[in-house]
């Protein structure tokens, strides 16, 4: 940054008092500057650390990086060498298969939603401060729900796959799982947000502590669950179609194989079917969601 | 003596009268959220229903679950020798999300760039960039990671480059999404300066995005912290690799103490982040 030369400013502060000035921003400056470099130099150490942990091989990448650009020539080519594009039949020649997969996956992640939600939403009043006075009961149910959330779905999957066998049980349970752990979470945050005001007015006409969530609290946070939870189904149709990579049901198991199979046309045929699943979900629910939001604003 | 209720109750009658519509709203309003629940358990029951789960199988499961939960307390993982295989896998786990984050980050930056509305206004570019963003976002990291266990083998490096991959599908959208509802005021002040089309983005948006985008980050942070835990299982390094082994063994006391160990790192890392977002950029940077 150019310095600042105070005679080429006609008409302004004196002199020495410009030159304190532009030192006093210099000083200002250089200070957060400092910090910036050193925040950068602490990330950079960091990061140089984490490579070596991670076995970053920047030599292996750029001898191999060639194949994963290639991958996805390969993945669009059918057997006999021609491009997947000049037969569509034969690329997609197990859809009415995969279709009932695909159904299979929505369905274990809405089941698994709609369970996850239900008992996430009995326990969130249990954990909001503002409704629950017992520190015991609301730090065991905190404490619950994020052992709950912080699991991987899939370690809950690997866990039930041992215990229930393949299919989509284990698939279900550990998506209601998560969920649960999850919207209550965020459920929880709803309430511990809510006009207590009608709390108080329920509580004043002698309503128990039933009547007071049912009268007071679930009006005002209905549309924010709601919401929430159309945004976890969302998220768990994503977790659903890799469920079968550990034998928990739904078109995993079939991607899983085509990929360590090489059944190159395959791998490609299910990511699109998966991604087109996906952004249609992703669509739907996004305009559910809208219109939650617009009934709740509207009233 | 009456209740209060049937006091006030007396003059249900009139009352109703009175307010005859807030009495008919409040019964359509139930009469909807009762059809509504009817739906969705009726969904709930054809979905389970339709997924062939054998009910008796159901029960013996259970049983076998809660063994299994039985044989897991006392977590323990047996010797110190192995408590430091788990240590060194979780360090991986960490070393593999800061490196995915970071990575990604710096990767979709010019991609925000490019899928925002106000900078690029051809579009078509605008068109192609927001869905290819979708696309990379579409495939789930675990997939990536088994593309990349393909590329450059098994190991923690795959996973790098799988949460790259998948990371930067959602920067990309998230980036762009914060450039586009950039004030408008300080790019036009650098327009009106003379400021060419690198200034304007340099002076004028990356000041007003860069504590959004610093947030994202972090918060990407700790959640690839938790995603890290698992890519292990199709073998691209981390805990995730030792976690599969010790639950298809049936190691049920290994199994609870790498889920403890992991429990804590992740309680760890979301205590430092939440910390590190607040001292960055105060109350601002919240991800909603």
């Amino acid at each position: 940054m150019a310095a600042i030369t105070p005679n080429a400013l006609p008409g302004s502060l004196a002199p020495d008092r410009l030159s304190f000035l532009d030192g006093a921003y210099k000083a200002a400056v250089s200070a957060k500057r400092r910090q910036t470099w050193l925040g950068l130099a602490l990330l950079l150490f960091a990061a140089l650390v984490a490579s070596v942990v991670a076995e970053v091989r920047p030599v292996t990448f750029a001898d191999n990086v060639f194949r994963f650009f290639s991958y996805f020539g390969r993945i669009f080519t059918l057997e006999n060498g021609a491009s997947v594009f000049t037969d569509p039949a034969e690329w997609f020649w197990g859809l009415n298969k995969w279709l009932v997969l695909l159904w299979e996956t929505i369905v274990i992640a809405y089941v698994g939603t709609l369970i996850g939600a239900i008992f996430g939403f009995v326990l969130c009043f249990l954990a909001s401060a503002n409704l629950v006075k017992s520190p015991w009961i609301r730090l065991g149910a905190k404490r619950f729900l994020e052992l709950c959330r912080t699991v991987p779905e899939l370690v809950f999957a690997l866990i039930f796959v041992t215990s229930f066998g393949l299919g989509p049980l284990p698939g279900v349970l550990a998506i209601a799982i998560h969920t649960m752990g999850a919207l209550g979470k965020l459920f929880s945050e709803v309430v511990e947000n809510i006009s207590m005001q009608p709390v108080e007015g329920v509580s004043a006409a002698g309503g128990s502590w039933t009547q007071t969530v049912r009268f007071a609290v679930v009006p005002q946070v209905m549309s924010n669950f709601l919401s929430y939870t159309l945004l976890r189904f969302e998220i768990n149709v994503r977790g659903a179609a890799v469920m079968g990579f550990v034998g928990a049901g739904g078109i995993g198991q079939d991607l899983v194989e085509a990929i360590r199979k090489f059944y190159y046309s395959d791998v490609s045929a299910l990511l699109i079917l998966i991604i087109i699943t996906v952004m249609l979900i992703d669509t739907g629910t996004e305009r559910l969601r809208h219109a939650v939001i617009g009934l709740d604003q509207g009233k | 003596m009456m209740s209060t209720r049937a006091k006030i109750l007396v003059d249900e009658q009139a009352i109703k009268a009175r307010h005859g519509a807030i009495y008919v709203a409040g019964r359509q309003q139930t009469i909807n959220l009762f059809l509504l629940v009817a739906a969705l358990l009726l969904g709930l029951i054809l979905g389970l229903a339709s997924l062939n789960i054998k009910w008796v199988a159901v029960l013996s499961g259970f049983s076998k679950l809660g063994d299994f939960i039985y044989f897991m307390i006392p977590p323990s993982t047996g010797t110190w020798a192995k408590f430091g295989v788990y240590a060194y896998a979780l360090a991986e786990t960490l070393a593999i999300a800061l490196l995915g984050v970071l990575l990604a980050a710096l990767f979709a930056f010019p991609f925000g760039f490019l899928a925002a509305k106000n900078v690029v206004p051809n579009w078509l570019l605008h068109f192609f960039t927001r869905r290819f963003l979708d696309s990379v976002r579409g495939v789930d990291e675990l997939i990536w990671a088994l593309i990349w266990v393909g590329v450059v083998g098994l190991g923690p490096f795959a996973g790098v480059l799988a949460l790259v991959c998948s990371n930067f599908g959602a920067f990309g959208k998230l980036f762009s999404e914060a450039i586009e509802v950039a004030d408008k005021r300080p790019i036009e002040g650098v327009v009106s300066a003379g400021g060419n089309g690198t200034q304007r983005i340099a002076f004028g948006i990356i000041p007003q995005i860069f504590p959004v985008i610093a947030g994202q980050v972090l918060y990407y942070f700790e959640s690839n912290t938790r995603s890290a835990t698992i890519i292990g299982i199709v073998g691209a390094g981390g805990i995730g690799l030792h976690l599969a082994e010790q639950i298809r063994t049936l190691e049920y006391q290994h199994v609870s103490a790498i889920i403890l160990m992991i429990l804590v790192l992740v309680a760890a890392i979301d205590h430092v982040s939440t910390k590190l977002r607040f001292a960055i950029i105060g109350n601002s940077g919240q991800v909603h």
